[in-house]
C-alpha cells in the first residue's frame, strides 16, 4: 500500500496526500451519529487531471475512493465505510464564469455555497443562487449531490434541478461532460434537449463518479427581501395553507418551523414566509396577495400574522439561518441530527405527531423546519433531535428515534433524503425490483471495480 | 384572584359616555345609542363594541370618573371567549412571557430601572442621564407588568401573574423603580389598584426622571432646536397625567411639539396591535393618516416613548423624510452625547444601498 501512497504524492504533491493518524482520524468521522471508519489515504487533488489520475490508480490498486465537499450532510456519506482513499475536493475553489445573461456560474467541485454567496455580492449583485441552510462551508457540488435544497427550493425546485452542467471524471476514468456543455462552450442545461445525463450522479452520492465542475443556475437577486411570519395552532390546517400560499406564486421561501423550545412556540406552528420585489409596491402587493390567501384563517381566529419586528429581521433574514447551529446545541454538547424525508404535503400533520411521540419517547429534544419543495409538490419534513455528543446514552436514543422517523416515512409515502447506508438499504428493500435492477447496471458500467464510495447504492 | 373595582353607578349617571363617543375607530356620535351600547358591556349582554374594539387602550383616558372602562372590556370579551386576535398569536404571547424562574437583575438597589421585557434598553441606556443608576436594573418575564394581555381580552393572566411579579420586585428589595417603559408605569399606577393589588414600591415614570436629572444637566444641554412629532402609545393612555413631561423635557432641550391633529387625546396608536387584531388594511391606513400628519405639520423628527411604537413606525416615518428617535436618545442628543439606537436598514433599499455603497440597476 505504500506505493499507493507514493503514487499519490507523484500525483498531487506531497503537500496534498497524508496517511497519517490526525488525517485519517479526521477523515473518518462525520458530525452525525454513523459510526466512524478510518481511511487508509486522504488526498487534495487540484486539477481534474489529478482527479482522473487518482481515479485512474484506484482502479489499478482496487482501492476505494470517496470524495467529499463539506462532509456536512451528517448521514456518513463521506465516511469510507471501506478504507480507501478520501479525495478532499476543497482545493479545487476555483468560480470559473459567471454569465450574466444566461444566468449560470461554472465552479470547481470545492467551491463553498458561502464563497459564491461572497462572489455574486461582490461581483453580480443582482444575481443569486440557492442557499442551503447548512454551514456557509457546505460546497455546491455536495450539495447538488445529496439533492439538497435551500432559499429557492419553494420556486425552482431541488438544488439538483437547478444544475446546469457536469464535468465528470467517470469510476473507470474518463473525462466526461454533461449536458449543453458537451458539445457547446455555454453551460446553460444539464440535459434537454439532450437525454439528461446527470441523473447518472446527482443523488449518488459519489459511487458513480467525481463531480469536478458543475454549473449552476443563477436567479435574480430582487432589491428587497422581506419575512412574513404566520402561525397556527390547528396542525392540520398546515397543508391547506402551504396550498393556498404556494397558489399565488408570490412566495420566494416557505418554512415551516414546530419547536417547544423556545417556550413561546409551544403548540404554535410558525410559517416563515419570505417575499422579494424591486419596488415598495412590489412587495407591498405581495405581502397583501399572502394575507389575503390565508385572509380566511385570519378570520376564523385560527391563524395569523405576527409582525416581525426590525430586531427580528436580520436572524430571519439570513442566509444561511443560523438557527440549526443554535438548535445543535440546545442539549449543550453540539450534537445534532435530522431524518429529512421528502414526503407529500398533505402528510405534514401526521409527521408532526410522529416527531412528538418519538421525541416523549426517546426523551429527546426535537425541532423541524420544514421546506416547502417546488411550488408545494412536496416538503422536506425534519425529524430533528438534539443531543450531547458527551452523553452516548442519549446519542443512542437519538439513533434509535431516527431510524424509527425513517421507518415511519417510508411508510407514510415519503423518501429519504440523502439516507445513510441502513436507509438506503430501507429504501431498496421498497424499491421496484426493475428500478433496483435498473440501478445495479448502472453502478456496474459507471463503477465496474466497485471502488466508488463502496457501500452507498449497493444493489444486493 | 384579584377583581376588577368597577362602579356601574358612574357609568349609569354618565352623560359624556366619552369612551365610546371620543373613540377614534368606532363611530358613536350619538350620544343615545353609545350609552344603550355601553351598558349592554357592562351587563354582559352581546355588543358590537366586544367585537370592535381594537384594544388602543384609549377610554382609560376619556373617562371622566376614572372608572377603567377598558379594563371591564377586557373583562367582558374574556368573559365572553371574543379573541380580540387570532387564538395562536394570543398563545404565543401568553407562551413567550411566562416567568420561567430566572431572575435577570443587575446590580439592584433600592432605586432601580425596570427594563420590563424589553431588550431595547439595553441600547438606550447609555451615558450621563443613567449615570449612578444604569447597573440597577431588572429585567425578563420575572418583572415583566403583563399590561399586554389587554390587548388580547386575558385579564386572567394579568390577574394571575401580576401580584408575583409585583413580589418579585419588592424581593429585590426595591423601593422606587424608575418605569422605562409606561406600561409597567401604568399597571402599576392604574391596572394593579383597578384590580386592589397594592404596590409596595414607589413607581416612577422614566419621564419624570430624565426631566429632573436633565435639569441637573441643564448646563451641558445644547438645545437641538427641533421640531418633532410625538408618537403616543397605548399604554400612556393609563398614565396620562405623565403627559406633561413630554413638554416639559421638550422646553428644556429645546424642541417644539408640532400641534397636528394626532396627537395628544386625539393620537392614534401605532397600529401594530391592530395589525395582527385586525388586518392590515385598517393598519395601513391609521399608520399612512398617522405619519401624513406628521409630514404635514412640518415634523424633522418623530419622538417615540414606547420601543414597541419605534419597532412598528420607525423605518415607515423615515421613508417619509422624518428621523425616527427614542426620547431617551433625543436627550442624550441634547447631552451632546450619540443616540444608541440605531434603524435597522432590512427592507429599506434605498437607505440600505447608500449605507452600504452598492447601486442598483
Amino acid at each position: 500500500m505504500s506505493d499507493v501512497y507514493e503514487a499519490l504524492q507523484k500525483i498531487v504533491g506531497e503537500d496534498y496526500v497524508s496517511n497519517r493518524a490526525e488525517e485519517r482520524y479526521f477523515y473518518g468521522r462525520d458530525p452525525g451519529l454513523m459510526p466512524p471508519h478510518e481511511p487508509d489515504y486522504v488526498v487534495m487533488p487540484k486539477t481534474t487531471e489529478e482527479v482522473q489520475e487518482i481515479i485512474k490508480l484506484a482502479n489499478r490498486e482496487k482501492v476505494p475512493v470517496t470524495p467529499k465537499g463539506g462532509g456536512l450532510a451528517l448521514t456518513g456519506l463521506v465516511i469510507p465505510l471501506k478504507g480507501g482513499i478520501v479525495m478532499d475536493m476543497k482545493r479545487m475553489d476555483m468560480i470559473l464564469e459567471v454569465n450574466e445573461k444566461s444566468r449560470y456560474v461554472i465552479v470547481e467541485a470545492g467551491v463553498t455555497h458561502g464563497a459564491l454567496k461572497s462572489y455574486l455580492q461582490k461581483h453580480h449583485f443582482h444575481l443569486r443562487h440557492s442557499i442551503p441552510d447548512s454551514p456557509p462551508i457546505a460546497t455546491i457540488v455536495a450539495n447538488a449531490v445529496i439533492h439538497g435544497q435551500g432559499r429557492l427550493t419553494q420556486q425552482r425546485g431541488f438544488n439538483s434541478d437547478m444544475v446546469s452542467g457536469l464535468e465528470v471524471v467517470l469510476g473507470t476514468g474518463e473525462i466526461c461532460r454533461i449536458g449543453s456543455c458537451a458539445l457547446s462552450s455555454q453551460w446553460f442545461s444539464k440535459g434537454p434537449p439532450l437525454p439528461d445525463l446527470s441523473g447518472l450522479f446527482l443523488g449518488w452520492f459519489g459511487s458513480t463518479g467525481v463531480i469536478t465542475k458543475l454549473g449552476m443556475k443563477l436567479y435574480p437577486c430582487k432589491k428587497i427581501r422581506e419575512v412574513m411570519l404566520f402561525l397556527t395552532d390547528k396542525v392540520d390546517l398546515v397543508p391547506e395553507i402551504i396550498r393556498k400560499l404556494t397558489h399565488t406564486e408570490m412566495v420566494e421561501d416557505i418554512v415551516v418551523a414546530a419547536q417547544p423550545i423556545p417556550p413561546r412556540f409551544e403548540g404554535i406552528v410558525s410559517i416563515l414566509l419570505f417575499i422579494t420585489g424591486d419596488s415598495e409596491e412590489e412587495i407591498e402587493f405581495k405581502r397583501r396577495m399572502a394575507w389575503e390567501a390565508l385572509m380566511v384563517y385570519f378570520e376564523s381566529r385560527d391563524g395569523g400574522f405576527v409582525s416581525v419586528t426590525p430586531n427580528m429581521k436580520p436572524a430571519l433574514l439570513a442566509m444561511p439561518s443560523k438557527d440549526t447551529a443554535k438548535f445543535a446545541d440546545v442539549s449543550k454538547g453540539g450534537g445534532f441530527e435530522y431524518s429529512g424525508p421528502i414526503a407529500p404535503i398533505d402528510k405534514y400533520p401526521a409527521y408532526l405527531e410522529k416527531l412528538e411521540e418519538l421525541a416523549l419517547k426517546y426523551k429527546l429534544i426535537y425541532a423541524s423546519a420544514t421546506r416547502v419543495i417546488d411550488g408545494g409538490h412536496s416538503m422536506m419534513f425534519s425529524f430533528s433531535y438534539t443531543f450531547n455528543r458527551a452523553n452516548p446514552d442519549e446519542m443512542k436514543r437519538a439513533k434509535v428515534a431516527l431510524d424509527e422517523a425513517a421507518e415511519f416515512a417510508l411508510e407514510e409515502d415519503g423518501v429519504i433524503w440523502k439516507p445513510n447506508i441502513n436507509e438506503q438499504q430501507m429504501v431498496m428493500e421498497r424499491m421496484d425490483q426493475n428500478t433496483l435492477i435498473l440501478m445495479k447496471k448502472v453502478k456496474q458500467l459507471l463503477d465496474p471495480n466497485g471502488i466508488m464510495n463502496p457501500g452507498n447504492w449497493e444493489v444486493k | 384572584m384579584p377583581e376588577l373595582k368597577f362602579d356601574k353607578t358612574k357609568c349609569a349617571e354618565c352623560k359624556a359616555i366619552s369612551c365610546l363617543v371620543k373613540c377614534q375607530y368606532m363611530d358613536f356620535k350619538d350620544r343615545d345609542r353609545a350609552k344603550k351600547e355601553w351598558q349592554k358591556v357592562i351587563n354582559g349582554d352581546n355588543s358590537s363594541v366586544l367585537e370592535a374594539c381594537t384594544t388602543c387602550y384609549a377610554c382609560e383616558e376619556y373617562c371622566p370618573f376614572g372608572n377603567h372602562p377598558f379594563y371591564m372590556l377586557v373583562e367582558r370579551q374574556e368573559e365572553k371567549g371574543i379573541l380580540p386576535a387570532p387564538r395562536p398569536i394570543i398563545k404565543m404571547w401568553i407562551n413567550q412571557c411566562q416567568p420561567v424562574g430566572r431572575f435577570i437583575v443587575g446590580k439592584v438597589e433600592e432605586k432601580a430601572l425596570s427594563y420590563c421585557f424589553l431588550p431595547q434598553f439595553n441600547t438606550l441606556v447609555k451615558g450621563k442621564l443613567f449615570d449612578g443608576i444604569a447597573l440597577s436594573v431588572i429585567f425578563g418575564q420575572e418583572f415583566f407588568c403583563n399590561a399586554v394581555y389587554l390587548h388580547y381580552a386575558k385579564a386572567s393572566v394579568i390577574k394571575d401573574r401580576l401580584p408575583k411579579i409585583v413580589e418579585n420586585i419588592k424581593s429585590q428589595g426595591i423601593k422606587e423603580l424608575v418605569c422605562l417603559h409606561d406600561e409597567c408605569y401604568g399597571t402599576f399606577t392604574s391596572l394593579a389598584p383597578a384590580y386592589g393589588i397594592d404596590i409596595p414600591f414607589k413607581p416612577i415614570h422614566y419621564y419624570e426622571y430624565m426631566y429632573n436629572r436633565l435639569k441637573e444637566l441643564k448646563d451641558l444641554i445644547k438645545p437641538l432646536n427641533i421640531k418633532a412629532a410625538y408618537q403616543r402609545n397605548c399604554s400612556a393612555r393609563l398614565c396620562p397625567e405623565t403627559d406633561h413631561y413630554v413638554d416639559d423635557i421638550f422646553g428644556l432641550i429645546g424642541v417644539e411639539r408640532v400641534k397636528r391633529e394626532y396627537d395628544r387625546d386625539n393620537a392614534l396608536c401605532c397600529a401594530e396591535t391592530i395589525r395582527m387584531a385586525k388586518g392590515p388594511a385598517m393598519a395601513d391606513d391609521l399608520q399612512k393618516k398617522n405619519i401624513d400628519d406628521m409630514v404635514k405639520f412640518g415634523a424633522k423628527y418623530c419622538v417615540f416613548n414606547c420601543p414597541a411604537c419605534y419597532d412598528s413606525l420607525a423605518e415607515k416615518v423615515a421613508k417619509a423624510g422624518i428621523d425616527p428617535i427614542h426620547m431617551i436618545d433625543l436627550c442624550r442628543l441634547a447631552l451632546g452625547e450619540e443616540r444608541g439606537q440605531k434603524l435597522h436598514l432590512e427592507g429599506m433599499p434605498v437607505l440600505r444601498a447608500a449605507m452600504e455603497d452598492r447601486q442598483y440597476e
